[in-house]
């Protein structure tokens, strides 16, 4: 376990590096939020009523989601993993001692994490002092928030097991460009990243709530609010729980499998 | 104009020598822009309408925006990867070239992949153009050419200032996408649902009304002055600040060095 902690923080101090991308990603997740808000607005303005999140949550969801945009999305990949399974570099990474799902696990979350944290609180401190309908309002209650925390660092564990797999399905298919090409706008779209869940059809947004892309950003900025409460979002949580043991267990899985078949190119 | 064929050509050739590739990046293109087009058509379908605009009316406009950035982006995107040109002295090798640098930039790279967003474009346009109550002339039709053409020039102008402030900066601006990508996401609603402050910003600073909302007014019916229909043929005019900002960088530029 040590071993996978120093990992982390080897990468997590290497994202922390890039300073100058973070601040321009910040304006631009900024205006990015702003404009949806406003688009959002103009809809309640003439459909109030069936509306189905209260307005001050979509306003808290879109916040959160633009500033945890680096940790929470579904298509950050790293192209230095995908190029080592190409190029037969993997090789170096099976001498170390250490399981490779473990060391891959752990760097992608880092990568992510070393993001966000450069991202995320401008953002934040910018939108809760903001005027009216686009102010970024407290988590409903502070145990909502302990709650909230907790399933983000669940929704992080479950995204980077659903990348994992990405990554080792490139074993059985080497290249990797179409499948990436494609799981981006589809996850993006199916986890709430363009429109929250309660905005799609009732019979897609239900069966999603309990696919793994559900368990996945939806969670944690809808608990925030409190526009997820209860019974509902114990649900939630141990959805979240359930998906994240079955999305390693596939990855754990695929990782095993393709190293019997792995042949390694080149010298 | 033939030099350009000659390219156009060997791009083409090198793409398809990778056909698998190739065909997955074209369905992933248009899946992009599919999934927002399906994020609008759940808003829509649940609120019917947004500032008295019905679904058939926004398709019209998410049409016309996004064959226009579909077009410059096919043509124009050799300005992307300007950055690493300016960085790694590339540049070099074009000045010395006896050809416009501006042509030589763009056929550095022809983006096939964005067929699958053009014919996405094509789907949402005919969507549009079926489904909207326009009451059809061959003038409207040309007004509506002309939004689609005007809108392609303002994007290849951005994507042109894009490339030009690399001259000074060295680094791609990440937050120029807001005005490119931003623009294409945001700009599927008439601009007027961003209210009255939006609209002035995309009128006089970045023209992106003047190939949208106000010709779409006329065409829509809402507004009964042909002249606004002619507005569009302003649109362009936004390049030449870009086109002069990018003068001054290849003053301004030094080579890297190697």
């Amino acid at each position: 376990m040590k071993a996978y902690l120093s990992f982390f923080r080897m990468r997590l101090v290497n994202g922390l590096q890039y300073r100058t991308a973070a601040l321009a990603g910040v304006i631009t997740q900024f205006f990015w939020g702003f404009m949806e808000i406003q688009l959002y607005r103009a809809f309640y303005a003439d459909h109030a009523a069936a509306f189905p999140m209260q307005f001050s949550h979509l306003v808290s969801y879109i916040w959160l989601r633009q500033a945890f945009l680096a940790l929470l999305n579904t298509w950050t990949y790293e192209n230095e993993l995908f190029d080592m399974i190409l190029n037969g570099n993997v090789a170096y990474e099976l001498c170390r001692p250490a399981s490779l799902y473990g060391m891959w696990f752990s760097r992608t979350a880092a990568l992510r994490l070393s993001r966000a944290a450069l991202r995320f609180w401008p953002i934040l401190l910018v939108a809760a002092l903001l005027p009216e309908p686009f102010r970024m309002h407290l988590a409903a209650t502070p145990l909502t928030f302990v709650w909230f925390i907790l399933s983000m660092a669940l929704t992080v564990c479950v995204t980077v097991a659903f990348t994992l797999i990405v990554y080792f399905s490139c074993f059985y298919t080497v290249s990797s460009d179409g499948i990436r090409a494609i799981l981006m706008p589809v996850t993006d779209f199916l986890c709430g990243g363009l429109i929250p869940l309660p905005f799609m059809p009732e019979g897609l947004a239900r069966a999603l709530q309990y696919s793994p892309f559900g368990a996945m950003l939806n969670a944690p900025l809808r608990i925030y609010s409190g526009d997820i409460a209860g019974r509902a979002m114990a649900e939630t949580m141990l959805l979240q729980v359930f998906w994240l043991g079955v999305l390693c267990a596939i990855g754990y899985w695929m990782q095993k499998r393709g190293m019997k078949r792995l042949c390694i190119q080149g010298g | 104009m033939r030099l350009y064929f000659r390219f156009f050509a060997m791009h083409l050739k090198s793409r398809m020598a990778y056909k698998k590739s190739f065909f997955f990046s074209v369905v992933g293109q248009f899946l992009t822009s599919f999934s927002a087009f399906l994020a609008l058509w759940f808003l829509l379908y649940r609120f019917e309408n947004v500032r008295g605009y019905t679904i058939s009316e926004v398709l019209l406009c998410f049409g016309v925006v996004l064959s226009a950035f579909a077009l410059a982006e096919c043509f124009f995107r050799g300005f992307d990867t300007f950055s690493a040109t300016v960085r790694t002295a590339q540049f070099d090798r074009i000045l010395l070239r006896p050809r416009s640098l501006i042509f030589q930039v763009l056929c550095e790279r022809i983006e096939f992949s964005r067929l699958g967003k053009l014919l996405q474009a094509a789907l949402m346009l005919g969507c549009g153009i079926a489904a909207a109550p326009v009451a059809w002339t061959p003038y409207r039709a040309l007004v509506l050419a002309m939004m689609i053409l005007g809108g392609c020039a303002v994007f290849a102008a951005l994507f042109l200032l894009y490339a030009a402030l690399c001259f000074f900066t060295l680094e791609g601006l990440e937050f120029m996408n807001v005005f490119t990508d931003g623009a294409r996401e945001f700009a599927a609603y008439p601009l007027d649902v961003y209210g009255p402050a939006l609209l002035k910003i995309c009128t006089f600073i970045i023209p992106y009304a003047l190939f949208q909302y106000y010709p779409l007014q006329y065409l829509l019916g809402r507004s009964s002055d042909p002249r606004l229909g002619l507005l569009p043929l302003l649109a362009p005019l936004f390049a030449l600040p870009c086109w002069a900002v990018w003068h001054i960088g290849v003053r301004k530029y030094k080579s890297a060095g190697s």
